[in-house]
């Protein structure tokens, strides 16, 4: 019974954790743009004369779709209509359930794995949450009744499919150095160390060439600039034209929900997930000889810390790239995805295929 | 092999004369010519877009960290000299107007308070798009003649050309109250009296 509880905390913990931070990154790519440009940013929503930086703008936000009106067009198919945005924010949120977020925490008998559910599969599980997101877009496109949003859920669907092979293709070499699919498994083998002790066995050092090809793919895949042809809110038209109100908001979410997982994903990949550099079980071991012990729940928190910093700076990085770029041209956008992007993954398969081998 | 720009080229300057009213068009063809034989292939590097995509998020990050810092020191109270954002807060902070800059208009007054105008008619005459309309009457001062009994301009039709300025022979409008912001609820209220352009 307990173990249900404490699952159930962990999940809704997590869920709570990572929706908070997309609700969040309303206001963070507001700010983060507005430095960038050199304003100020948005400063005037206020409670009583507080203005708290702004921070009641995302509130603001969601009580003004929320008040909107709820409107379907005329011929939508209804039922598909309404669901999309449901399908797409939903199959954003599951996939965190696989994201390890710590190490596992010892309470006395009990060892409680810091991710809410520990699937030896996790990361297909991940891969297959986020490629049934483009289901959300084709049918939302699909369904709309209107010639501009099937044409934008068109473009989704083929950016969709072109970078998600990439995708695949790029944490082949991960999987294969590490030789394990369990993203708890897989953060706990970057705990070694290479080069006598200096050198982190993280991701981004092992696998460069996959991680900037995953990084791409990542960036298209949350459908974001550069890589914004299904949205192209102003220009192009895209799948969401029809929708308004919170629906149209869900898309909105949906965008930064896949963010965050993109940056969960990136940092349990790439960046160590919840390792902090040197610190073992018991406490820091540096290269140099000095030892640090800790208790183990600092250890643990530390973990915990570090993993939200590396999202933190892989949202960053993510806005950055956001509100740098333009967006790619249609046929730029297939060439990078097909004759770039998926070539250069596979040759980084072989490569590291025939390392491993000669290293073995 | 050929550049078939280069031979587009030569065969669009047997229609245009050096001379003639498609010289411009000419210059413009010859430019775009000059470019596409100058046109350098992107090399392998660069066609793989980091270098740009490096340099582009290097150039915003630049800005990113120095405003944030910026503004993290003037919440402490330090380096308020230095501006953190190039915009201005408007209704609060508004920006420095030129001194030449044409803004609301306003009515001079006498030393006795009575408008500065004799009524002439120049400045409604000469407004282009007919917003002045005044009504004459006669000023008490036989030396004066005339005065406005009314003066109403509707800000809604005005242009801030400030022709009424130009003309005017008694100095009696001027456009310098540095009011731009001239926003009603109605269209009514746009209509400014003598009354309310005296004001000022």
């Amino acid at each position: 019974m307990s173990d249900i509880l404490i699952k159930f905390l962990l999940a809704s913990g997590t869920l709570f954790i990572m929706f908070n931070i997309a609700g969040l990154l309303t206001w963070v790519e507001r700010k983060q743009s507005a430095l960038m440009q050199d304003r100020i940013g948005a400063n005037r929503a206020s409670i009583f004369g507080f203005k708290a930086m702004g921070l009641f703008h995302a509130i603001a936000d969601v009580l003004k779709m929320l008040s909107k009106e709820e409107f379907v067009p005329a011929g939508a198919n209804k039922f598909l209509f309404n669901l999309a945005p449901y399908l797409s924010v939903t199959f954003a949120l599951v996939g965190f359930a696989a994201i390890p977020i710590g190490n596992q925490l010892i309470m006395g008998a009990r060892v409680i794995e810091l991710q809410a559910a520990n699937l030896n599969i996790a990361l297909i599980y991940i891969f297959a949450m986020m490629s049934m997101g483009v289901y959300g877009v084709v049918l939302a496109g699909f369904s709309s009744n209107s010639n501009y949003a099937f044409l934008g859920g068109m473009r989704g669907a083929a950016q969709m499919i072109a970078y998600e092979i990439t995708m695949g293709a790029a944490i082949m070499g991960v999987i294969m150095v590490f030789n394990t699919l369990d993203l708890q498994q897989l953060v706990r083998a970057q705990g070694e160390y290479l080069l006598g002790g200096w050198l982190p066995k993280w991701g981004i050092f092992v696998q460069p060439l996959a991680f900037i090809l995953f990084l791409t793919a990542a960036t298209a895949e949350t459908k974001r600039t550069p890589f914004d042809l299904p949205e192209g809110e102003s220009e192009i038209i895209g799948y969401f034209v029809e929708y308004s109100g919170m629906k149209f908001g869900m898309f909105f979410l949906a965008d930064l929900v896949e963010t965050v997982l993109v940056a969960a994903l990136m940092t349990t990949l790439f960046l160590g997930g919840w390792q902090v550099l040197y610190l073992h079980p018991d406490g820091f071991h540096f290269p140099w000889g000095a030892i640090m012990t800790l208790p183990h729940l600092a250890v643990v928190g530390l973990g915990v810390l570090a993993f939200f910093l590396k999202v933190s700076f892989f949202i960053w990085f993510l806005m950055a790239v956001r509100w740098t770029l333009p967006r790619f041209r249609y046929d730029q956008l297939m060439n990078l995805g097909w004759k770039i992007l998926l070539p250069v993954s596979l040759i980084n398969i072989a490569v590291t295929a025939i390392i491993i081998i000669l290293l073995r | 092999m050929e550049n078939p720009n280069e031979k587009r080229r030569q065969e669009l300057e047997k229609y245009f004369d050096k001379k003639g009213p498609f010289v411009f068009l000419r210059v413009a063809q010859m430019k775009r010519a000059w470019q596409q034989k100058n046109r350098r292939e992107l090399t392998w590097w660069e066609s793989t877009y980091i270098p740009t995509v490096v340099s582009g998020i290097w150039l915003t990050s630049k800005h990113f960290f120095r405003n944030l810092t910026l503004h993290i020191l003037h919440t402490v109270g330090l380096f308020k000299d230095i501006p953190a954002s190039a915009t201005y807060q408007y209704p609060e902070q508004p920006r420095p107007l030129a001194k030449r800059l044409r803004t609301r208009h306003r009515l001079m007054k006498r030393e006795d308070g009575t408008p500065r105008c004799v009524a002439c008619m120049m400045c409604e005459t000469v407004c282009p798009a007919r917003c002045i309309e005044i009504t004459a009457t006669e000023h008490p001062d036989p030396n004066v003649e005339k005065q406005p009994a009314e003066f109403i301009l509707d800000l809604g039709k005005c242009v801030y050309c400030g022709f009424c300025v130009e003309v005017c022979p008694e100095d009696a409008i001027r456009m310098d109250t540095g009011k731009l912001d001239t926003s009603e609820y109605s269209r009514e209220s746009m209509i400014y009296d003598k009354k309310r352009l005296m004001e000022e």
